[in-house]
């Protein structure tokens, strides 16, 4: 009760004083205006100057606590977390959320469309990326945000041509080959394109991808159309004719694969003598786990895996940071140090040395070392960009009959 | 009585047991007559429905033969046997028609389509259902159903039929009319008919002879009147109509007759029916309208003292229950005559029976 | 209380409210109590059920891509009679709304939609855009014929006029095979592409097959359990349901086990010496496979109904049957069949409408021959991103199954189905 009363009484004390302050000050204001005025700008400079500092201080406040990456699994992913995600978040501190995925563009454009993007980069065959870049699924990304090469050179002039884009920046080559069994072909091994689409000569089944591409480009090599002629034979109603009557030779003994970890898989069981695979996870299973298989280079497709950002990442900025991170030279030459896979800048293509694991020369596992190019075939996304949906519709009729 | 020679069905020291143990009927010899409508009275469990089963050949019997019509039939299966059966619950065909009910066993036995329909037509004509042919049976009452169960169980005029408690889902109205029903269509039709239930009062109306089962053993088989007047044991006395029990002692036997001393005091001259001479206990039967309240001197030998304790009046008759030799149980049926003596509760009264309507049976 | 007059017909209660009135109050309240307690379930099956099957109607007719991207130009072909190449109008038209579609990023949208119709029509729209960006003047009809010949071709004016629609058949047509030829005429699509008559075939086909083998399977189990002693019947009833408790790919993955090529039931015959190790039987990742997981993934559907019907069929009929003279077959056949009947409709019918729609086993084990319709579906919303021709094929699909409904409450009758 006491207590109230005085709390009561200085608090009218305190009001008593503040408006008696007023009414006295109010006197004086006028002649003080101008004084006042200079003082304020003052202030206000000041002001702004510490709003900056603020600003910047909440900035790095805001910084996501993580990012979600999206690759395509197995050993590829984990070549990505050995080379890109650790020194990242060494560096940051920001954690990285990895997910996995078998490609294509449905996702994105599911997260898209509906509005709720939760992955803040991808990484994506070419054809998807400009694909998704057209359909604006895809953000525009500033190539002035890439570092230069270790030797200084600007980054659009290190990195290998085409493979910038306006959404999509590229991070190594890869490239479709077929690996065999050894131990399944104890007299003659297969040796060319041609090898794997006959199944008189090499008997077993044989895994493909579930999918258009690339296995026309590959029937047709098969079939003795050279690398440079295909998507123009391609183009011709004939020619996809062609491709599908090579497709029909071997399609009883096929087991079709989607995800790039099965075909190894599908090998090491015995489910097929023969796969077409990315060549990375065939490296991963020759190199780390032993395997007896054999790749075969003659005929392959290669491609390049690129990050996109989906349009609406909730982490657009820090994305963009994590892009330039893991494409600059001694990132994009260390992820060759774990798996197979060609760096895309020319400042780190000489960088590329042995395999983190075992120490093997990395060098004539690449997709583009030299003997490995005699007979390879560049995916061309525009080709594929203008017939995957034609493509894909009639494989799916041919699969299913 | 029938002659042997005329047996349509004979069980044979026939035993049945399900789980291996315990008997449920116990060597079992029965000569059912042609033309006969036998009942097989008894409480649940008592092993009637078994019997009737095993007859119809849905239950194997355990031991012994069942011979039916002059060929054992252990070993024929039920669908050949020819025995219609009406069942408790009607077990008519739900899908199907009261016609297609009734064509159900004609067709079966590929009776050419003109005797079927004809067939069914007079089928229906008997249990008076003319008109309702093409009703589903769920569309009929109670009592319908039942009479389209009993004309599917007759219509292919078997030898014999077998009735497990056809009227117990009945009201009590429904369940009279409809035993006049089937007492009639035995009677014109001679159909023999074995029939099973636990009313004693269905078996006396419908039977030309019943047979009393108790813990699977025939206790006594015989007609209806010698059945309630001449009980042969205890427990006959006591399901077949209603009876007021004395226990005692015997104290001398002579000729047909034997005296007795009752447990709550007082000596009555009874008819010895099954006793274990003297000195053993016995059981005495009487049933309550052969008591005659307050008898002439000297009409009947057996007369005492009693108390009328609870008087219920039912219409036809006055049931008295009185206290008689220390027995607070012991009831009187009372006709409602004209002139009748009038009694009030707490009334001294004196009671009497004649030696022949007291039976002295087992203890 | 004085107002209540001789005159006054209507009848009040003692506190002089109208009855009718009183009435009315008195069961509004409990309507409104009873229409509280159904919002609930009728918003989630509104939100979750008809408002989907509502866009998915809509999805497989809606077209809007091309005619809000390229309105003038389809206005502009609107009066255009389809023979040769439309006039100028048209050429100047599209060349306007090409570069206005590349500036605001909306020309890869209708290129997309364009080529999913005509092959070509994604690098033919971009290129030309492209091209056009650069501020070429016209008259237009020669430029863009000098930019591409295709532009000179009567074939892509009249993709352009058919895709410009708002609202389409061409989904519809192609769940069928189908398409609208240059002239526009419907024409079936070159053999080499015709492939979803055949599956919706296929489709009804695995049912149906998987419905009779559920039955086969499962008429016997369910009279088994129906007749069985409690005690023991509640166990096997326990045998039944255990699958349906298991996880959908747990089952799905157990039958891969079983039934591949190096799986328990290969090496079984392997090991004893009936096939070679070079034949072993590919049982699994074609029709074969589907089939049987199918079967019995789908017999608890089958089961359960039945024997809950089975259940309520009294032995006496049985009896009666064979008191009157049928022997057992013939009474199971005439008896004991036909009173099933309700059971074996709903155990049909749920069969085979999950069947109809099934996923997830024909994608794992059903491999190259073994693929379903909503395996399709599914590809289309997930690889081909045609999301139109999915909504369109899921409607086919639904039309089906409500088209079978129909027929079976026609045949049959709803009344005698019994779920349960």
């Amino acid at each position: 009760m006491k207590n109230t009363n005085v709390i009561v009484v200085g608090a009218a004390a305190v009001i008593i004083a503040v408006v008696g302050y007023f009414a006295i000050d109010k006197g004086r204001q006028a002649s003080e205006a101008q004084k006042e005025i200079a003082r304020l700008s003052a202030d206000v400079e000041r002001l702004m100057g510490e709003k900056e500092k603020i600003e910047k201080e909440k900035e790095l406040a805001l910084r996501p606590s993580s990012l979600t990456v999206v690759s395509w699994g197995g050993a590829y992913t984990k070549s990505q977390v050995e080379a890109y995600h650790k020194p990242w978040v060494k560096k940051t501190g920001i954690k990285i959320n990895s997910e996995d995925y078998n490609g294509g563009l449905a996702e994105v454009k599911a997260q898209v469309e509906s509005g709720t993007v939760v992955w803040d980069l991808v990484d994506v065959e070419l054809s998807d990326a400009v694909r998704g870049c057209d359909d604006g699924l895809f953000e525009p990304i500033d190539l002035s945000i890439l570092p230069p090469g270790d030797d200084g050179t600007p980054a659009k002039d290190d990195f290998l041509p085409g493979t910038l884009y306006e959404c999509a920046v590229a991070n190594i080559i890869w490239s479709t080959i077929y690996a065999y069994d050894k131990t399944k072909f104890p007299g003659d091994k297969p040796s060319t394109i041609a090898d794997f689409f006959d199944s008189k000569k090499f008997k077993g089944k044989r895994g493909m991808r579930k999918g258009a591409k690339p296995n026309l480009e590959m029937a047709l090599m098969a079939d003795g159309v050279a690398a440079g002629d295909v998507y123009k034979l391609l183009s011709t109603p004939a020619g996809v004719d062609q491709a599908f009557k090579m497709l029909d030779k071997i399609k009883d003994d096929t087991v079709w694969w989607e995800a790039g970890a099965q075909p190894p898989q599908m090998l090491a069981d015995g489910e097929v003598v023969m796969s077409t695979a990315y060549n990375g996870r065939i490296f991963n299973a020759q190199v780390v786990e032993n395997k007896p298989f054999v790749i075969v280079w003659d005929g392959q497709v290669w491609d390049l895996d690129l990050w996109a950002i989906p349009k609406g990442a909730p982490n657009k900025k820090t994305a963009l940071e994590f892009i330039a991170f893991s494409t600059d030279t001694t990132r994009n030459a260390a992820q060759a140090s774990y798996i197979s896979y060609g760096p895309v800048r020319k400042s780190a293509a000489p960088l590329v040395s042995t395999h983190a694991g075992t120490g093997i020369d990395m060098k004539p596992h690449m997709p583009t070392a030299p003997e490995n190019f005699k007979n390879a075939l560049q995916n061309d996304f525009a080709w594929w960009a203008d017939h995957q949906d034609e493509m894909n519709e009639r494989f799916a009729a041919w699969l299913a009959k | 009585m029938p002659e042997p020679n005329d047996s349509l069905v004979r069980f044979n020291e026939v035993e049945k047991t399900y789980d291996g143990e315990t008997l449920v009927v116990k060597s079992l010899n029965l000569d059912i007559a042609r033309g006969e409508f036998l009942t097989l009275l008894g409480p649940s469990g008592s092993g009637k429905t078994t019997c009737l089963l095993m007859l119809a050949g849905f239950e194997p019997t355990t031991h012994g033969e069942i011979i039916l019509d002059g060929e054992p039939i252990n070993n024929v299966p039920p669908h050949k046997r020819n025995i219609g059966m009406v069942f408790q619950n009607y077990a008519l065909f739900p899908h199907m028609t009261v016609e297609e009910n009734l064509a159900f066993p004609l067709e079966v036995r590929r009776l050419p389509k003109t005797q079927i329909a004809e067939k069914v037509r007079r089928a229906l004509d008997m249990v008076r259902l003319r008109g309702l042919g093409s009703r589903m049976p769920s569309q009929l009452s109670g009592g319908q159903q039942q009479r389209v169960a009993v004309a599917r169980a007759l219509v292919f005029e078997p030898k014999l039929v077998l009735m497990d408690e056809p009227l117990g889902a009945l009201d009590k109205q429904l369940r009279e009319q409809m035993q006049y029903e089937i007492k009639h269509i035995h009677e014109d039709l001679g159909v023999t008919v074995v029939y099973v239930t636990h009313d004693q009062s269905e078996a006396l109306t419908l039977s030309n002879r019943i047979a009393v089962l108790n813990d699977g053993v025939i206790q006594q088989i015989d007609t209806p009147n010698k059945l309630y007047e001449n009980p042969e044991n205890a427990f006959v006395a006591q399901f077949v109509g209603e009876n007021n029990r004395l226990l005692g002692k015997v104290t001398s036997i002579n000729g047909t007759g034997c005296s007795v001393e009752i447990d709550g005091g007082g000596k009555v001259e009874a008819l010895a029916v099954k006793i274990d001479g003297v000195g053993g206990r016995t059981l005495l039967s009487l049933r309550p309208e052969r008591v005659r309240i307050n008898p002439t001197e000297g009409q009947v030998p057996n007369v005492f003292d009693g108390r009328v304790e609870e008087l219920i009046y039912l219409g036809d008759h006055i049931r008295a229950r009185v206290k008689v030799c220390g027995q607070d149980h012991f009831i009187v049926k009372i006709p409602n005559a004209s002139g009748h003596s009038e009694l009030h509760k707490g009334d001294q009264v004196k009671v009497g029976w004649a030696v022949e309507d007291c039976r002295a049976l087992d203890a | 209380m004085t107002s209540t007059t001789a005159n006054d017909a209507i009848i009040r209660t003692a506190e002089g409210v109208p009855l009718k009135l009183k009435l009315l109050r008195t069961t509004r309240r409990n309507r409104i109590v009873a229409f509280c307690l159904v919002v609930p379930l009728l918003l989630f099956i509104l939100v979750t059920f008809l408002v989907p099957i509502a866009v998915m109607l809509l999805r497989s007719v809606d077209n809007p891509i091309v005619a809000e991207t390229l309105p003038q130009t389809v206005a502009a072909l609107e009066h255009w009679s389809g023979q040769g190449v439309p006039d100028e109008a048209a050429f100047a038209a599209l060349a306007e709304e090409f570069t206005l579609a590349r500036e605001n990023r909306t020309i890869g949208r209708a290129a997309t939609r364009l080529n999913f119709e005509l092959s070509g029509m994604r690098s033919l729209v971009t290129s030309t855009a492209r091209t056009l960006s650069r501020g070429e003047q016209g008259p237009y009809k020669e430029l863009l014929i000098e930019i591409d010949g295709r532009w000179g071709e009567q074939k892509t004016w009249a993709t352009i006029k058919l895709i410009g629609q708002r609202y389409t058949t061409v989904q519809y047509l192609a769940s069928f095979d189908l398409h609208y030829d240059a002239a526009g005429r419907i024409v079936a699509q070159p053999e080499v592409r015709q492939i979803y008559v055949q599956i919706f075939m296929r489709t009804l086909w695995v049912s149906l097959l998987v419905t009779v083998l559920c039955l086969l399977l499962g008429y016997p189990v369910a009279y088994l359990l129906s007749t069985l002693p409690s005690r023991i019947s509640n166990m096997l009833m326990i045998l039944v349901l255990l699958p349906f408790w298991t996880s959908l790919l747990v089952r799905t993955t157990a039958w891969i086990v079983l039934l591949q090529t190096h799986g328990v039931i290969n090496d079984l015959l392997v090991w004893a010496g009936l096939i070679g190790d070079e034949s072993r039987v590919q049982m699994i990742y074609n029709m074969t496979g589907t089939i049987v997981a199918m079967t019995h993934i789908l017999l608890p559907f089958m089961v359960l109904p039945i024997y809950s019907v089975m259940k309520t069929i009294s032995p006496s009929h049985m009896r009666a049957a064979l008191s009157l003279g049928a022997n057992p077959l013939v009474a199971f056949w005439r008896v004991y069949a036909p009173q099933t009947v309700p059971g074996i409709g709903a155990g049909s019918i749920l069969v085979f409408i999950i069947s109809i729609g099934y996923y997830i086993t024909p994608a794992l084990v059903g491999g190259r021959t073994g693929q379903l319709i909503s395996n399709f579906i599914a590809f289309h919303m997930q690889k081909s991103l045609n999301w139109g021709l999915a909504a369109a094929l899921g409607t086919v699909l639904l039309a089906c199954v409500l088209l079978l409904y129909w027929l079976y409450s026609r045949v049959v009758g709803l009344d005698k189905l019994k779920l349960g």
